[in-house]
């Protein structure tokens, strides 16, 4: 390493007295924000009864749903967005790519689904992602199943899950878009279809390349998890805001009978419809979980909401249109055909299981 | 002699953000630079990145992804 220049915070005491501050303030922060979260539900119970609303009204339920479910989420989403900042810091994108190249399919389709869910991943990357993958030789089906993880499993949509609808949700969530992830990616594997490729993109011969080391300390780590969560915030801070919203009134009006009759168990078809009616819509985990939670307390059943949601998410217009970039419209009508083929069976499975 | 930096993004915020802090070291260390965006998907992909935004000094690539800190900028300038 070259020398460089001799600042104050060069010195090692100083930088360990530094870091030492920021461990001390990190403790500090999360205790604090237990001790809030704690406060939450009375708070709300308190607020509510002060409000000239009638008690047990419908403007009551919806009023009590949004002041408790608006600090919670955020609360929480701050919490899972600021650990998984500091989680991401130890991964990049061009080490990922060398965990994954040459490697075998199969096991690379596991590989890099599970790497998709902790490798720092934002969707204006994903053209340079895909072209940064394929030309440095990480087979076509690895790199789809690391794109269909990323963004699909990804801690907001964890955390949300696990806050409102409990850890075993979040926990088969996690388990059915991993699983989705890797066979959907084996599949197109399977196809051979690199000759589907945008033809500019098959002439791309870059190889991987060596980037020179950059210092990584433990206060830089932190400083990550608050990058994080300031980005995010910004980011989904009025889509959950929107979210909740709907999602309250969702839990104070709407008949539950009808949704239950819609997106109930016993009708069928409500699975397919949820995937197709989730390609046109565009929003994050962060504007989503909260209705999904709603629509759940109406007698919504959860494969056909999660399968919903796993739509909305995964299977964005948006993102097709970026990825227009690099793959013909041949290859994305496939990797739409065979992520909602996943996502139904994950619908189905749900409904099942969580009966 | 003057050094020849490119900014490897699609034109993303955090692009401009690198841009503008590459910028900004140079003036600090008061080192002559050129600072170009490369937006072009296929330039980017040359340089054989997985992660924008990237930065390439004098032909040669030594960031991707994320904001980069001021003091790694201020190492790969000198």
């Amino acid at each position: 390493m070259t020398q460089c220049c001799s600042s104050s915070s060069d010195d090692p005491t100083v930088r360990r007295d530094r870091a030492g501050l920021w461990l001390a303030a990190t403790v500090a922060a999360v205790v604090a924000w237990f001790v809030i979260y704690a406060q939450l539900q009375p708070f709300s119970q308190w607020a509510v009864a002060r409000l000239p609303v009638e008690p047990d009204s419908h403007l009551a339920e919806a009023l009590a749903f949004f002041i408790y479910d608006t600090p919670k989420v955020l609360m929480l989403l701050t919490l899972v967005v600021f650990a998984m900042g500091v989680v991401r810091s130890f991964f990049s994108a061009e080490r990922t790519r060398a965990l994954l190249a040459g490697r075998r399919e199969g096991i690379g389709n596991v590989a890099a689904a599970s790497l998709g869910i902790v490798t720092p991943f934002c969707s204006c990357s994903a053209v340079p992602l895909f072209i940064g993958f394929v030309s440095a030789g990480v087979p076509l089906g690895v790199t789809f199943s690391f794109l269909i993880a990323a963004p699909m499993v990804n801690e907001v949509a964890l955390g949300l899950l696990f806050a409102l609808l409990g850890w075993k949700v979040a926990v088969a969530y996690l388990g059915f878009g991993l699983a989705i992830a890797i066979v959907a990616g084996w599949v197109i594997g399977r196809f051979h279809l690199e000759g589907w490729l945008e033809e500019w993109v098959r002439n791309v011969r870059a190889g991987a390349i060596d980037l020179p080391q950059e210092t990584i300390t433990m206060v830089d780590r932190l400083k990550a998890g608050i990058e994080a969560v300031r980005d995010i915030v910004a980011k989904v801070g009025k889509w959950i805001v929107l979210g909740i919203a709907a999602g309250a009134l969702i839990h104070g009006y709407a008949p539950a009978d009808l949704l239950a009759s819609i997106m109930g168990r016993g009708a069928w078809w409500s699975v397919p419809a949820a995937v197709l009616l989730g390609i046109p819509m565009y929003s994050n985990a962060a504007g989503i979980v909260p209705v999904v939670e709603a629509l759940l307390g109406k007698g919504a059943a959860l494969g056909t909401v999660l399968a919903f949601m796993m739509s909305v998410i995964a299977l964005s217009a948006p993102e097709m249109i970026i990825l227009r970039k690099v793959l013909t419209a041949r290859l994305i009508a496939v990797f739409v055909g065979v992520v909602g083929a996943g996502i139904l069976a994950v619908g189905y499975l749900f409904n099942f299981l969580f009966a | 002699m003057v050094k020849d930096v490119k900014v490897l993004g699609p034109g993303c915020k955090r692009c401009q953000t690198t841009a503008d802090m590459v910028k900004e070291e140079a003036e600090k260390l008061g080192i002559a630079v050129t600072v170009e965006k490369v937006t072009d998907y296929a330039e980017i992909a040359g340089y054989g990145i997985a992660a924008t935004p990237g930065i390439v000094i004098d032909g040669k690539v030594v960031h991707a992804g994320g904001l980069p800190k001021a003091e790694d900028i201020d190492k790969w300038l000198a």
